[in-house]
């Protein structure tokens, strides 16, 4: 981070053109960061219908658990990421089970239990001590390229990479696998995919662990730009939330677009007014679009249930 | 093999205790009017008895039963709120800012406070009161985070140190009494509302608004005032909590005073107010007790909720109404 901020401060310095490009390119970065944390919000809550507010103490977790598998197990990182993540799966399955199962239709118990899992888990981090600046994860290859005028480092470069792969992928698993089709299935007509013979019930619990896998993805895709701090969880879950919203629940090109709409926005206001005003950015973009098209950008399903 | 079912019977005394003809003998009288004395006689002793550390105890719980009460009112309109710290914490910088900037006395800064409080977070959530469900619960959450880096990105108010040396309320005895007070008041206060005909309407709006839209009736008038007297009642226990220790800052927006009250709510039962003041009393010592633990408070609570939202929902108060009121036994199921 010392250097990345070093170098944006030499390129803000000795020119406008400069800070253009490098607005841009940041920016660009930052979006695909914002979706890539999306996605997986996208993929319980927008496509399946089953919120999970624990969604950014799953990333969260899933950080701490490389990090502890890595530095006191001592496996190498590769094993640690791949093992983490299906951990994290198993945590989503194991919170649907025993917590969502039963309280699955009921939108606001959902949201109150899955909130109250997610602080459960945030917090116990925060006791157990688990804050200071040795909690980094390793970045995939160390390194920068030069683009234009500016560097960008080699793990930045593998976010964009595995965030464009995992937007594609979704977007064809959502359209043309049988299982994605279920998802979207039982989020529009939960009776009429019942009778379909999908397993609606089991579907959810699917949905909700491959979310989860998808935040743990995120985290280690994203958490070696900086320290891993509880903090972000909650930053994690507004930003996703937001970009969801914007983008409208249930649709990847909306969630992307989004992404890309606050992913700038939060970048330009980054360079004029400060860091502060960065996290108000996703804030407001929930309140005004949920006062001038509630459903989304692209937002198909409900919108005529959501007004009155 | 002959099987069992349980059956629910109301006990002798509560049909005897019917109506007027309660008044027929003491036990009647007293069956229905003991449980109701019970709040006031305990909110009346415990502070002569409790030792000062205490005190301070039962004013934090009896705030925290009002903001309990608030937001199972709110739900009873149908808006779930994650955000009664929004209106704590402009309840709390409303009092701050008035007796910081404008100096006026306690006993004018607390009331103008809860009602200036109460004005700005319902104008502010005015917008999206056309929305439904989940809409309206992700708002609550998001705008006090956002008031919350307002006041750190500005500096506004204090800042990040907040405004402090701010006037007390002064005799103990007014404090512990008053918001005791408040808390009986909003209680039974409640509970009468939702039985008279208006609170018949907001709860028709929770079941079916457009049945309600039909019978021309404003809905959205109706959602405002119900959310204007809880985000009143909400920033009148800002307002007290300010006074009390002489200090407003950003952690008025915290988290905490979200959580507490739904847990508070939800362990004690939803849609009874007497849960809810039930809960904050379980939960509240129970924090206090724990303190030594931290940080693990937070998680307790959340863990707290998460098992009385599962596994019992109907809450504490919804039993031992149960129980008061109806007797079970074992039956035969005839063939």
């Amino acid at each position: 981070m010392g250097k990345n901020s070093q170098v944006i401060f030499h390129t803000i310095f000795t020119g406008e053109r400069l800070l253009l490009e490098v607005t841009l390119i940041y920016g660009f970065i930052n979006s695909v960061i914002l979706a890539l944390v999306a996605l997986g919000f996208n993929l319980t809550f927008g496509i399946s219908g089953v919120s999970n507010f624990a969604y950014g103490a799953l990333y969260i977790l899933a950080g701490y658990t490389v990090w502890i598998l890595v530095n006191q197990v001592s496996m190498p990182f590769a094993v640690a990421a791949f093992l983490s993540v299906i951990a994290t799966g198993i945590v989503g399955a194991l919170l649907y089970r025993l917590v969502l199962l039963r309280v699955r239709g009921q939108i606001i118990s959902e949201v109150i239990a899955t909130f109250g899992v997610g602080l459960a888990i945030l917090e116990l981090f925060r006791f157990m001590g688990f804050t200071g600046f040795e909690y980094t994860l390793p970045p995939f290859s160390d390194g920068a390229i030069l683009i234009g005028n500016t560097y960008v480092d080699h793990q930045r470069i593998w976010i964009v990479v595995a965030g464009i792969g995992i937007a594609v992928g979704l977007y064809f698993f959502t359209h043309h696998t049988k299982v994605g089709l279920a998802f979207r299935g039982i989020a529009q007509e939960e009776k009429t995919a019942l009778s379909l013979g999908i397993n609606s019930d089991f579907m959810a619990g699917l949905s909700v662990a491959f979310g989860s896998a998808l935040a743990a993805v995120a985290a280690i895709l994203v958490l070696p730009r900086g320290t891993i701090s509880v903090n972000d969880g909650y930053e994690v879950l507004i930003n996703a939330m937001a970009v969801c919203i914007v983008g409208g629940l249930g649709s990847t090109p909306g969630v992307i677009l989004a992404a890309f709409l606050i992913g700038y926005a939060q970048m330009i206001t980054d360079v004029l007014s400060g860091p502060h005003w960065k996290m108000i950015v996703s804030l407001v973009a929930i309140f005004v679009i949920l006062v001038v098209k509630p459903s989304g950008l692209f937002g198909k399903q409900k919108e005529l249930e959501e007004r009155i | 093999m002959a099987q069992k079912r349980k059956e629910r019977i109301d006990r002798g005394i509560k049909v005897r205790a019917e109506d007027i003809f309660a008044l027929t003998s003491y036990r009647e009288m007293l069956y229905i009017a003991v449980p109701p004395a019970i709040p006031v006689v305990l909110l009346a002793v415990l502070p002569l008895l409790l030792p000062a550390y205490w005190q301070k105890v039962f004013i934090s719980t009896a705030i925290f039963a009002l903001l309990a009460m608030s937001w199972d009112f709110l739900v009873s309109v149908g808006m779930v709120s994650l955000g009664q710290a929004l209106f704590f914490g402009l309840g709390a910088y409303a009092s701050g800012v008035l007796d910081h900037y404008f100096k006026l006395p306690v006993w004018l800064t607390i009331p103008l406070a809860a009602i200036l409080g109460g004005l700005l977070s319902t104008l502010f959530l005015l917008p999206v009161l056309r929305l439904r469900g989940i809409y309206f619960s992700m708002v609550t959450l998001v705008v006090p985070l956002m008031f919350e880096r307002i006041i750190e990105a500005t500096g506004i108010f204090g800042g990040t140190e907040g405004l402090t040396r701010l006037q007390p309320i002064g005799n103990t005895w007014l404090e512990l009494y008053i918001v005791a007070l408040a808390a009986l008041a909003a209680l039974f206060g409640f509970r009468r509302l939702m039985t008279s005909d208006y609170g018949l309407v907001l709860k028709a709006v929770r079941d079916n608004d457009r049945a309600v839209m039909g019978a021309a009736l404003n809905i959205y008038w109706l959602k405002t005032q119900a959310l204007f007297i809880t985000a009143s009642i909400g920033a009148f226990c800002g307002a007290y909590m300010t006074h009390l220790y002489m200090f407003v800052g950003m952690p008025a927006f915290a988290l905490d005073y979200s959580i507490l009250p739904i847990a508070s709510a939800v362990v004690g039962g939803m849609g009874t107010f007497a849960g809810s003041f039930l809960g904050s009393f379980i939960l509240v010592p129970l924090s206090e007790a724990l303190r030594g633990i931290g940080g693990l408070r937070t998680v307790i609570y959340a863990m707290f909720l998460v098992v009385f939202i599962v596994a019992l929902p109907e809450g504490i108060f919804h039993y031992v109404q149960r129980k008061y009121q109806q007797f079970e036994r074992w039956v035969y199921v005839e063939k």
